[in-house]
């Protein structure tokens, strides 16, 4: 099976229809990409989060987990903030997990990967940033001059 | 939400402006605020921080010019915009953003003098040099690059040559030296030419002009691709630590939105020409109707071009959108809905019956601007282009018998008629 880009409206149902986010390759250090997505994460959503990275105790007051089999909550969304290399791994915990979305983020892309996920009944994002994408659908892109591509005649939550 | 690709009217009227979260009204609010209010400490820090997005200070970022903000960058088909109080301002953000003493500019030599003056006085004093082409020709710009060179500039159609630039290819040139290419929309417009498409990395315009179309307000607008690879090494401050933001990098922290976030966040809020709230208000009413106002600008524009071709009185007409054009196969290319309504045409008996012809207009009128619903005229030797040496004037195409027209959307007939008494009294000849 092959990997076709999400539409708006398929990105935007994953952003509103999950609750239990995994962010692997989670940081503290606040220079990070993945610390600022996560800072975003934790101020402007209602999702409740699972960082993991083997050499962390908690970010942001948040419990960080060894591993994605450390977690016993079922994940909805697993992203990955890894080398495209360390991807094809990942993907296997995360179907072995049952995991619903498997999202790498901006400048991360595999299409290998993204196939092996969609064949196993993923959804699957790639080279997108969640905070990116759940502002595009919740005004903070809108805010900051970008162009979400949302046309709607309908009150926004 | 639908997933629909939705038509350019469709997004003229409807891109940034949906119903107002708050209160429900469906046009947008006027924000007339300076500052806007935290939730808490951690909130504001965050914000500061640009790990949250949000509204800080009207100076870096308001509500309703975000609105304007994202309705240019969807007609323009970028990522995202940058509004200013100005076009040269818009430039000007672009120019402070990516150059440094002792870096380069190539641009085209057919430039509205505004932005002449900005490179050839302004940015030179702060170390920046700019060579500016006169030719139309993609390898003579190749040519004027150097090693420091950091972005091609030009118009679509110059002001008033009405030379038509080589997007396509200047991208090809800018792209082959990894530096982008920053095109100068103003006179064109995203109705009749989106130069992204053509891979064009950076769109400005003054929107004082066509997207506005009033008259009433100034503004300006840096649109970015998010396309361009700003870690290319070339652009060393999108690569390093920025100590005021907690030592992020613009390019790894913010991928293809790091320009316009650095833009924003670095440039409009040391150098701070912002536009104010009420101005966004009024130019997203223009550009709910540029569409409908730029097919009646081009109508006009052709129909009068054409009298003028034929009239006696007249020895020569600039206008790009004639069949004996020079440019014919750019035009074709790059602009086939139109080439736009300014334009310039030479007053037999030279510059003195030029300055008459400007004195006996009684519909069209005479002052420094274009784009404007309204047609106006104006006499560039001596005026927009009064601080142009003869050279400069040489190389920007303006002729002393050489008056600008920018063609309104009044009825044709009267424009027509305007033109040919003024014409007669300045000439002493009837057609």
């Amino acid at each position: 099976m092959t990997w076709i880009e999400p539409t708006n409206q398929e990105i935007s149902q994953i952003i509103n229809n999950s609750k239990n986010i995994a962010i692997v390759g989670a940081s503290g250090n606040n220079s990070k990409p993945s610390f600022f997505v996560m800072t975003y994460l934790v101020g402007s959503t209602n999702y409740l989060l699972f960082p993991i990275n083997p050499n962390e105790e908690n970010i942001l007051g948040v419990k960080v987990y060894k591993s994605l089999k450390e977690v016993t909550e079922p994940i909805d969304v697993v992203v990955a903030f890894r080398r495209a290399d360390a991807l094809d791994e990942l993907l296997t915990e995360a179907i072995e997990i049952k995991a619903k979305v498997f999202w790498m983020q901006l400048g991360i892309r595999n299409d290998e990967v993204a196939n092996r996920g969609v064949a196993n009944g993923l959804k699957v994002v790639q080279d997108r940033c969640i905070k990116i994408e759940h502002a595009r659908f919740h005004g903070g892109l809108h805010l900051a001059g970008f162009d979400t591509k949302v046309i709607t005649s309908k009150r926004m939550k | 939400m639908a997933n629909r690709e939705f038509g350019f009217k469709t997004k003229s009227l409807h891109s940034g402006t949906l119903p107002d979260p708050n209160t429900g009204s469906r046009t947008v609010p006027i924000y007339q605020s300076t500052a806007f209010v935290f939730e808490d400490t951690k909130d504001a820090g965050d914000l500061f921080a640009l790990r949250k997005y949000g509204n800080i200070y009207s100076r870096i970022a308001n509500p309703t010019v975000a609105a304007l903000e994202e309705k240019v960058a969807a007609l323009e088909g970028g990522l995202g915009a940058v509004a200013t109080a100005s076009g040269l301002s818009a430039q000007y953000l672009v120019f402070a953003s990516l150059t440094s003493s002792g870096d380069h500019i190539v641009s085209s030599a057919n430039l509205y003098g505004g932005t002449i003056t900005q490179l050839d006085v302004s940015l030179k004093k702060f170390g920046v040099e700019t060579t500016f082409v006169s030719s139309n020709d993609p390898k003579d710009f190749a040519k004027a690059i150097r090693p420091n060179t950091k972005l091609i500039l030009t118009e679509v159609v110059a002001n008033p040559s009405n030379q038509i630039a080589d997007i396509e290819g200047l991208a090809k040139v800018a792209h082959e030296h990894d530096i982008p290419l920053m095109v100068d929309s103003t006179l064109t417009t995203p109705y009749l030419i989106r130069p992204i498409e053509f891979g064009a990395d950076i769109v400005t315009h003054s929107l004082t002009k066509f997207m506005g179309g009033h008259g009433t307000t100034l503004g300006g607008v840096v649109v970015e691709s998010g396309k361009f690879n700003w870690g290319n090494g070339k652009f060393a401050s999108m690569l390093e630590k920025v100590p005021h933001y907690g030592d992020i990098t613009w390019w790894g922290n913010f991928g293809e939105y790091g320009f316009l976030t650095k833009l924003r966040a670095e440039q409009l809020r040391d150098i701070g020409p912002s536009l104010t709230p009420m101005a966004a208000f009024l130019l997203i009413q223009g550009i709910e109707t540029l569409a409908q106002r730029m097919q009646d600008h081009v109508a006009n524009a052709q129909k009068v071009a054409e009298f003028l071709k034929s009239d006696s009185r007249i020895s020569w007409v600039n206008y790009a959108g004639l069949k004996d054009h020079p440019q014919k196969d750019l035009v074709n290319k790059y602009l086939p809905k139109g080439t736009g309504s300014v334009f310039s045409f030479g007053v037999k008996g030279g510059r003195e019956a030029a300055e008459k012809f400007i004195n006996c207009v009684e519909l069209l009128s005479h002052l420094a601007n274009v784009g404007d619903v309204r047609t106006l005229v104006i006499h560039p030797a001596s005026t927009t282009h009064r601080q142009l040496s003869d050279e400069q004037l040489e190389n920007a195409g303006v002729k002393p018998d050489l008056v600008r027209i920018s063609v309104g959307i009044e009825d044709v007939e009267d424009i027509i008629w305007d033109i040919d008494q003024a014409l007669s009294k300045a000439t002493g000849k009837t057609q």
